[in-house]
């Protein structure tokens, strides 16, 4: 293999597991060391720079660090349960335990007069928002209701995320001098593009539930609720009550957010009840937990055949029993088993089958280009539609995702406008901001807390069960305490502190894989990776994780680490007698919106 | 060194051995010694190889005496039995405790201090007693200890750190061990396990006394150049006259090698040593050869390794003085007072 190219600043994030699947690209180990030290101002900033709802994600984010999270496959093997950190819950503590941090919110530059109309007041648009208001642009967010936060504030529960959180947190960028026009629908793209704006963001989400067109639909309409426009009207309070036996049909978040409310509006005998099997459910494997730590049954392998009724009322859904098969193309199939079909007496329904995007006000000639599945032609990268002045993001742009994934459109859109309003080409990129520091401070010293806990991940404390269910609007989890949240942060790895390796210091003495807890550290012949893979002290066998490969070293051999497991504790450069091998803190900040991607600095150098 | 104790996370793949023991669990307390200390490396070999031959670590019995090397014992089988002797004195104690209790494996550690200094007799009647050991010198040809003067296995000619010029002939440990009658006699180096690991388990399978000389640079007092012990230096003058490959009596013999390249010697235990010839015209099993041969390297500078000779069929301390075959801890009243007539019978003899 050729040396790995360590000043290529993927390299390095790659290896930082938690940042590198975080859509919005967070540097999550530098917030929870951070957390650790009881800093919670700076933690929350550090969130907030990236992405921009740290209360609000800390309670609901979909968290794609924690399945990436390193923490998980070094505990393999080692304990009864290998566990992530619980990275989400740790951004809550920040949000929870920060002082006053509005002194800390950027001032907006003066107006640059340019204006910008963001369409939908979710977090897509608000992101945008926030990334231009700061720089001097005019930004009016237009929303049909009558206040901010889009799905944020209509589809999560209460129960979830209270209410001051969304309030804080959209209130911090309203305040930076972004109008919201509230109960203002927009009727048409076209009307909005003659008013003249510079630019038009949209980011109106997947407004419309997916309903289920099966026999008795229309018969018992009057109990047959879709779930996200049930969920809206739950949360605006046009509906406290729901029946004794509730069926909710769907096995994805809203699914789940459907079936607590339920379990909170009088629902007493709730039951899940999806096509599929437990383990291809959509819905975040937590989210299936919180379901049923609340008395809500999962049924699966079950498709909904017909609703039942009698007098023009509800009585039931019958269900076919399915069993899945692949093809030989390896797709998968849901056959019917023969058993007889099943029925399940039920009072209300709750369809929560998927979300689809809704641009009837957008007219098909003004030059925004629409595929066949009713989307928008939008650039992945600079979220640009065919319209040069018109972007997406969020749900809107690519389909259904999440928030956090909607917070990145939106620092990416937000780029692509400052760029076009610039008069500068969308296409070409700013490059993230790295730098490497090292991190020793004396012969056995490293600023940061090299010595690795082995503690289990702990559970966030909740509400008791009687409590929580008797009222829609109390806040289930209580979240950790400040020493809950020490002993959780405790258990990051810090990978962002990377095992450098200078292979002209090195006198290979052995020193650093003998003391490797991990058998990281390997000094053999050089060869193909495949077949290198196999000749580590121990094998490779995580192809997703790099191998970090040296030059040459005296003997003709060289260095190979295998990045997969390693618990970046620093014990290989303790005991480095050259300091060949050093722990140095790889920082990286994703471009935002702004001056410094406007020029294109070239990443620094590794040491 | 390092203040934080190792982590006791592990891969998730690390092996199991017969025991269901992995590596880790023949690791001792973390390292106190310099980083990239040469005797840092034999430990890990030692873990390496008791690991590999899964020896229950409470049936070892590991002894040193004083120096850098005779601290290393902490470092690894950290649940084995453990005795740190007066400075050079380990050779004794760890005769007296092989006699008392025949049935576990006598680890002697010990340095070039240790046995070429203060410990040289100790050593020599060691060697010719055969006592059932594996005798570890790690031989870094100075005093770290006491910041860098020569030892008495360094050699004439190299220099000190600060630069001055040693003018005494050195102690060759190897040489003596062979003209002592130690039966099993090895050289290698800390910085190559592959040799190293092999040797040890071999030396542990082997009854009498098995010597081997591992050459262990001195990072902090004897790496630098003009000295004869440094990792430049062993890498461009080893010169390995055999490769080992050990196989335990209960494994089955799998490797298939081409004829003429390997000596098979098979072991009291009916375990086998393969011997890869490196060197054409060498025979492990020639003393004397052995003996001429490595005055000749020694005499060109180069550092002779490997199995440098071995008797496969020695008898030990244990045989030679006719001892009993139990433990004595094992030994009750009975066999301990036989009786009015049993000394009846042994005064008789003596008449």
């Amino acid at each position: 293999m050729q040396p790995t190219d360590i000043s290529h600043p993927d390299y390095f994030h790659k290896v930082v597991d938690c940042q590198w699947a975080c859509p919005a690209h967070t540097p999550v180990p530098e917030y929870i060391r951070l957390v650790a030290q009881g800093r919670y101002g700076d933690a929350y900033m550090v969130n907030w720079k990236s992405n921009v709802f740290p209360g609000i994600l800390g309670r609901t984010c979909d968290r794609p660090c924690e399945p990436a999270c390193r923490r998980g496959r070094v505990e393999e093997g080692n304990g009864a349960k290998p566990e992530p950190v619980a990275i989400c819950r740790l951004k809550r503590v920040a949000a929870d335990y920060k002082e006053d941090i509005r002194p800390r919110l950027p001032q907006p530059a003066a107006r640059n007069g340019k204006r910008v109309a963001c369409i939908g007041a979710g977090p897509a648009s608000l992101t945008v928002a926030r990334d231009l208001a700061v720089l001097g642009y005019r930004v009016v967010v237009f929303d049909a209701a009558e206040r901010p936060g889009g799905m944020i504030r209509s589809q999560i529960p209460r129960f979830r995320l209270p209410e001051e959180v969304i309030e804080e947190e959209v209130g911090y960028i309203l305040g930076l001098g972004v109008e919201f026009r509230g109960g203002t629908w927009v009727p048409s793209m076209k009307a909005l593009l003659d008013e003249g704006w510079d630019a038009v963001f949209v980011g109106t989400g997947a407004p419309r539930g997916r309903d289920l067109d099966i026999p008795g639909r229309k018969e018992a309409a009057a109990n047959i609720h879709v779930g996200i426009d049930w969920l809206a009207n739950v949360a605006f309070g046009h509906v406290t009550a729901i029946g004794r036996r509730v069926v909710v049909l769907g096995g994805g978040n809203t699914a789940m957010d459907c079936c607590r409310s339920a379990k909170r509006l009088g629902g007493e005998d709730v039951k899940v009840i999806v096509r599929s099997g437990f383990d291809e459910m959509k819905a975040s494997p937590w989210e299936k937990e919180d379901a049923m730590h609340e008395g809500i049954p999962i049924l699966n392998w079950l498709v909904p055949k017909a609703f039942t009724h009698a007098g023009g009322r509800l009585t039931g859904v019958t269900f076919e029993r399915v069993k899945a098969t692949h093809d030989s193309g390896g797709r998968r199939h849901l056959v019917p088993t023969g058993e007889p079909d099943q029925h399940f007496a039920c009072d209300d329904v709750l369809v929560a089958v998927g979300q689809e995007n809704a641009f009837t006000w957008i007219e098909r000639d003004i030059g925004i280009e629409f595929d066949r599945w009713g989307m928008a032609k939008v650039d992945p990268l600079t979220l640009q539609s065919t319209h040069p002045r018109v972007f997406f993001g969020g749900d809107s742009a690519l389909g259904p995702k999440n928030i956090i994934w909607a917070v990145a459109h939106g620092h990416e859109a937000a780029i692509s406008i400052d760029r076009h309003c610039r008069g500068e080409d969308v296409a070409d990129r700013p490059a993230p901001q790295a730098s490497l520091v090292s991190q020793k401070m004396g012969i056995h010293e490293w600023s940061y807390d090299n010595q690795v806990a082995t503690d289990a991940r702990y559970r966030v404390p909740l509400r008791d069960l009687s409590r929580a269910l008797a009222d829609i609007r109390v806040e289930v989890e209580l979240g950790f305490d400040r020493e809950l949240g020490f002993a959780e942060a405790q258990r990051c790895l810090n990978c962002d502190v990377q095992t450098v390796f200078a292979d002209r210091l090195c006198i290979e003495c052995d020193a650093c894989a003998d003391i490797c807890p991990m058998d990281c550290i390997s000094f053999v012949a050089n060869g193909e990776e495949a077949e290198l893979r196999t000749r580590l002290r121990a094998p490779a066998k995580n192809r997703a994780q790099d191998l970090y490969v040296s030059g040459g070293l005296k003997t003709g051999r060289v260095m190979v680490k295998d990045e997969d497991v390693c618990l970046h504790c620093g014990l290989c450069a303790e005991r480095c007698p050259t300091g060949a091998w050093d722990m140095q803190k790889f920082l990286l900040e994703m471009a935002q919106a702004g001056a410094p991607c406007r020029s294109r600095p070239a990443p620094r150098k590794a040491a | 060194m390092t203040y934080l104790a190792k982590p006791k996370l592990h891969h998730p793949d690390l092996p199991q051995n017969r025991l269901g023991y992995t590596r880790r669990d023949y690791e001792g307390t973390v390292s106190t010694l310099c980083a990239g200390c040469g005797h840092d490396s034999i430990s890990a070999a030692i873990i390496q190889a008791f690991f590999e031959l899964a020896i229950p670590p409470h049936r070892v019995a590991k002894l040193s005496g004083i120096g850098c090397s005779s601290k290393t014992p902490t470092y690894f089988l950290g649940q084995s039995h453990g005795f740190n002797s007066v400075h050079g004195r380990m050779p004794s104690v760890l005769t007296g405790a092989s006699l008392a209790n025949r049935e576990l494996v006598y680890l002697g550690v010990s340095g070039d201090g240790d046995s070429a200094s203060i410990g040289l007799g100790q050593f020599a009647h060691a060697m010719r007693r055969g006592v059932n050991m594996v005798y570890i010198v790690e031989n870094n040809g100075v005093y770290g200890l006491t910041k860098g003067q020569f030892s008495a296995t360094a050699d004439r000619g190299s220099k000190s750190k600060r630069g001055a010029v040693n003018t005494d002939s050195p102690i060759d440990l190897v040489g003596l061990a062979l003209q002592l009658g130690a039966s099993f006699v090895a050289r290698s180096f800390s910085g190559d396990k592959a040799q190293l690991v092999p040797l040890i388990k071999a030396a542990v399978e082997h009854r009498g006394a098995a010597f081997i000389d591992v050459v262990s640079p001195c990072v902090a007092f004897n790496n630098h150049p003009g000295s004869t012990k440094s990792y430049d230096y062993v890498r461009a003058h080893n010169e390995a006259v055999n490769r080992l490959d050990f196989m335990p009596r209960r494994d089955e013999v799998t490797a298939d090698y081409p004829p003429g390249s390997v000596v098979d010697v098979v072991m009291h235990d009916g375990s086998v040593m393969h011997l890869h010839k490196l060197a054409a015209d060498y025979d492990p099993t020639d003393r004397v050869r052995a003996m001429n041969y490595l005055a000749e390297r020694a005499a060109r500078g180069e550092v002779v390794t490997g199995l440098l000779y071995v008797d496969a069929r020695a008898e030990d301390l244990h045989y030679h003085l006719g001892t009993v075959d139990a433990p004595l801890n094992s030994l009750g009243e009975r066999e301990l007072c036989p009786g009015a007539a049993a000394l009846r019978e042994f005064n008789a003899a003596l008449r």
